[in-house]
């Protein structure tokens, strides 16, 4: 039992079946997953849909931050992307072609994959501050999505595209796949192949990572490149949830949620560690915290507040330094050295 | 003569990590006015005990009186408060702060609210005019050389009113003048009756500083002792737990070998850290590097493993020009660099023993063909085997082994790759007699296997050990390379890093 308590992933995972618990108590049938048409229908089902975009850019934002450096530009590419794709398939004489739209699919992607190779770039190649490189495409990054719709809104009718965010495959919601084959693939570059053991590496000492021949640069390239391509993938299935392109709202302060998911996840924003398991958990608890807003019905207006209780409360129950003051549990650290003081920044 | 109630006392102190008894059943007493050596290899409980009186660590066993009362340290701060002060290994200041706000950060004074900077900086220059340093207090500490930042973070332990102060390892980098001076502080506070707690790894320095020593072994006590009534070789054969025969078995160097040239530097220098320098380093030769700190050691290191561009000339490895260009470069060409700076340039914090043994490996092999999990364990049992790391879990944070192990796994990071040139630079800095013999040794052997090593060491008597030639530098110049036979002395490479020319 003091085992498991003692595991990373232990407190995050109570905070999951807690919420989910007091969502049962406010929804009859909440856990109950049902087939209808071919299709799973369900709460549950809802929440992980509804958060895939979420946990795909957390996804991204796990490993940035775990070579020490932050993507502030994530909403803004998630914006763009869907942007691009929307104004490719808009102009399309037949939105409902499958070629034309993997075409514009591919284009966005690759937008969204240079961008991050930019900040890569910038963050790499020219020593720039990873929250100051990633803020230029933050801010600019909306600038160049309303450029792209024009400042319009750009509604697309295209049943291909239609599937990335509101369809089905094999009865699961086509989003939820998405998510299932990123993280896999991210699982297995990092974990199977020693893609994970460099990054980490490299975020706990990145002069030591050089002298032993990691090649670091290349390595946050791809990382910042790879984080993007994670979001400009969110940024389709936003948009062609709703089959419209809003370069102005799509994916605002969607980084701040990843960075969040990522922190109450357990991965240090000082680098080197990270755990995926941990953000999906994180992502989840803050998708679950919007569903729960909505199903204990509290006031609307009160929303961010209520979201900014529960996450302070997760951050504090997480933090070590706050365990040992309120539970006078000092004296005896567990570990050789002592716990390390995280800072946890709060931002909901 | 009769001995004054100590200052502090411990009797029967525990402490467990998982897995390690760190300390078991340890007594101690500290008397006013002595200054008093710790001793033990690293990993014996040095540490750990310094923790204990400083209130990092609670203790599951025994008790501490202060002034033959019981205390209980909730943390440092409470620690620093009952007059026990600590100055670390590496300097624990502000080196963008100036000096004078290093000494009173936390505690400036102040009247209503406000700090009092005239005070602040009068009381910092009268007590390091107090330690005999001569500083100007409002230049930031980064300005001043380690030794005297290591004065300042003395000085910063004695203004308030410390009865205890706690010396962990004040001098591994610090040069004999340096060294001097800190001794004579040293005393001037023995004199106003402060217990000094003192930690070196250099015999000959605490003959010369202390008065008792008390010697620690895997966790346990060994004993007490006054300085003068024990000898260095008692000394050192109750530290290891074993005779001192084997240790002195690495008797003087064998000739210089006549292997093929490896590795040939023509011309190499870099404006501002080393001027061009020619040098050969054979196939099976141990190339000593003498020289003060700051001489240019480091920086022919560097340059030979491509840590830092080369402004002029050109290397050749196995006759062949090679442009050292990355560390990754080099590696390829079978180089291989520990660097003199385990934390910042060496270790990866956060990571195991394991993963930072296999990360050179790793590295060149790419991202993409990972070590496979079987062959990792293989290695590191390996290595962690034939170089007694301790404690002998891979898993283990590399955090938490002592500085002498955590050497270990990083030479074995190298030695992993079997590379043909293997730069050492300090590799026996700060660690004990036991490790430091096994690493020369270690030396030794591997250059009878073949493998080129540039052994860089601030010991004289070290480099002569082990070299087979020994170049000399003074002011980043190379001024002498000097064959290791029979004329070869400490006085005369003293000599040559004195004048600059061969004797």
């Amino acid at each position: 039992m003091n085992a498991v308590a003692r595991h990373r992933l232990f407190w995050p995972a109570v905070t999951l079946a807690g919420l989910l618990l007091l969502n049962l108590v406010f929804t009859d049938h909440f856990f109950s997953v049902q087939m209808k048409d071919g299709h799973l229908y369900g709460s549950l089902v809802d929440i992980v849909r509804f958060g895939a975009p979420l946990i795909l850019v957390a996804t991204g934002m796990t490993l940035v931050i775990a070579t020490g450096g932050i993507d502030l530009s994530v909403g803004s590419v998630v914006a763009i992307s869907g942007a691009l794709a929307c104004l490719r398939i808009s102009e399309l004489g037949d939105q409902g072609s499958v070629g034309g739209v993997l075409a514009a699919v591919g284009v966005a992607l690759a937008l969204s994959l240079a961008l991050g190779a930019w900040n890569g770039f910038l963050v790499a190649g020219a020593g720039i501050q990873p929250i100051i490189a990633t803020l230029i495409l933050m801010v600019a990054g909306r600038g160049l999505a309303q450029l792209v719709t024009d400042g319009q809104i750009i509604t697309v009718n295209s049943a291909p595209y239609k599937l990335i965010g509101g369809g089905y495959w094999l009865t699961l919601p086509f989003g939820i796949v998405v998510v299932a084959a990123v993280l896999a693939l991210t699982v297995f570059l990092t974990r199977r192949l020693a893609l994970g053991l460099l990054i980490e590496s490299v975020g706990g000492n990145a002069e030591a990572s050089r002298l032993a021949g990691v090649r670091a640069r290349g390595l946050i390239v791809t990382v910042y490149a790879f984080c993007a391509l994670c979001a400009g993938v969110a940024g389709l299935m936003i948009s062609s949830n709703v089959s419209s392109a809003d370069g102005n709202n799509a994916g605002l302060w969607i980084e701040l949620d990843a960075i969040l998911a990522v922190v109450i996840g357990g991965t240090s924003l000082a680098g080197g560690r990270f755990s995926l398991g941990g953000t999906v958990l994180g992502a989840l608890i803050i998708q679950t915290l919007t569903t729960t807003i909505y199903s204990i019905g509290v006031p609307p207006e009160t929303t961010l507040l209520f979201k900014a209780l529960v996450v302070t409360l997760v951050c504090l129950v997480q933090s070590p330094a706050f365990g040992r003051k309120a539970f006078h549990r000092r004296a005896r650290p567990a570990s050789p050295r002592p716990a390390p003081d995280e800072k946890v920044k709060v931002t909901a | 003569m009769a001995v004054p109630p100590p200052i502090l006392r411990i009797s029967g102190i525990g402490k467990e990590f998982p897995g390690v008894k760190a300390l078991d059943g340890v007594d101690f007493r500290l008397l006013p006015g002595e200054v008093h050596a710790l001793m033990g290899e690293n990993g014996a409980g040095k540490s750990t005990l310094i923790k204990v009186l400083t209130g990092v660590y609670g203790i599951d066993a025994g008790e501490i009186e202060l002034d033959g009362r019981p205390v209980a340290f909730s943390g440092p701060q409470a620690a620093r408060q009952a007059g026990i002060s600590t100055v670390y290994q590496e300097v624990n200041l502000c080196a963008n702060l100036s000096v004078a706000e290093n000494i009173f950060i936390g505690r400036e004074p102040r009247r209503f609210g406000r700090i009092r900077w005239k005070e602040v900086r009068r009381r910092a220059a009268e007590l390091l005019a107090g330690l005999d340093l001569d500083v100007d207090v409002t230049l930031p500490l980064s300005s001043y050389s380690l030794a005297v930042q290591q004065m300042v973070a003395i000085a910063r332990a004695v203004a308030v009113e410390a009865r205890v102060l706690i010396l962990d390892e004040p001098t591994s980098s610090l040069d004999a003048s340096e060294v001097a001076q800190l001794f004579r502080v040293m005393r001037r506070l023995k004199e106003q009756g402060i217990a000094i707690l003192f930690v070196s790894h250099f015999l000959d320095q605490i003959y010369e500083i202390s008065d008792r020593m008390t010697i620690l072994r895997n966790g346990r006590l060994v004993g007490e002792y006054a300085t003068a009534e024990l000898s260095q070789v008692e000394l050192v054969a109750k530290m290891i737990g074993r005779e001192l025969a084997d240790l002195e078995e690495l008797g003087a160097r064998p000739p210089a070998r006549g292997g093929a040239p490896l590795v040939e530097a023509r011309e190499l220098g870099r404006p501002g850290a080393i001027e061009p320098f020619t040098l050969t380093i054979r196939e099976g030769e141990v190339v000593g590097l003498a020289g003060l700190l700051g001489s240019g050691r480091t920086e022919i290191a560097r340059l030979l493993f491509g840590a830092d561009h080369a402004g002029t000339g050109s290397v050749s490895v196995a006759g062949r020009t090679a442009g050292l260009r990355t560390p990754r470069a080099a590696m390829g060409h079978g180089i291989a660099f520990c660097s003199e700076n385990r934390r910042a340039e060496g270790l990866v914090p956060g990571l195991t023993v394991r993963e930072n043994l296999i990360l050179a490996l790793q590295a060149a092999r790419g991202w993409a063909r990972p070590l496979p999990r079987r062959r990792q364990d293989e290695l590191v049992a390996k290595y962690v085997a034939a170089l007694n790391i301790r404690p002998a879990d891979p898993e283990q944070l590399i955090g938490n082994l002592s500085g002498g192990n955590q050497q270990k796994v990083l030479l074995a990071r190298w030695l992993i790759l079997e590379p043909r040139l293997l730069i050492l630079d300090e590799p026996t800095r700060g660690i004990d007699v036991g490790a430091k013999a096994e690493i020369q040794r270690l030396v030794a052997e591997l250059s009878d296997g073949g493998m080129a090593v540039l052994y860089i060491s601030a010991e004289l008597e070290e480099v002569l050990r082990l070299s087979h030639k020994v170049g000399v530098l003074r002011d980043r110049r190379l001024v002498a390379e000097l064959e290791n036979d029979a004329g070869l002395t400490t006085e005369v490479l003293m000599e040559t890093i004195a004048s600059g020319a061969r004797s």
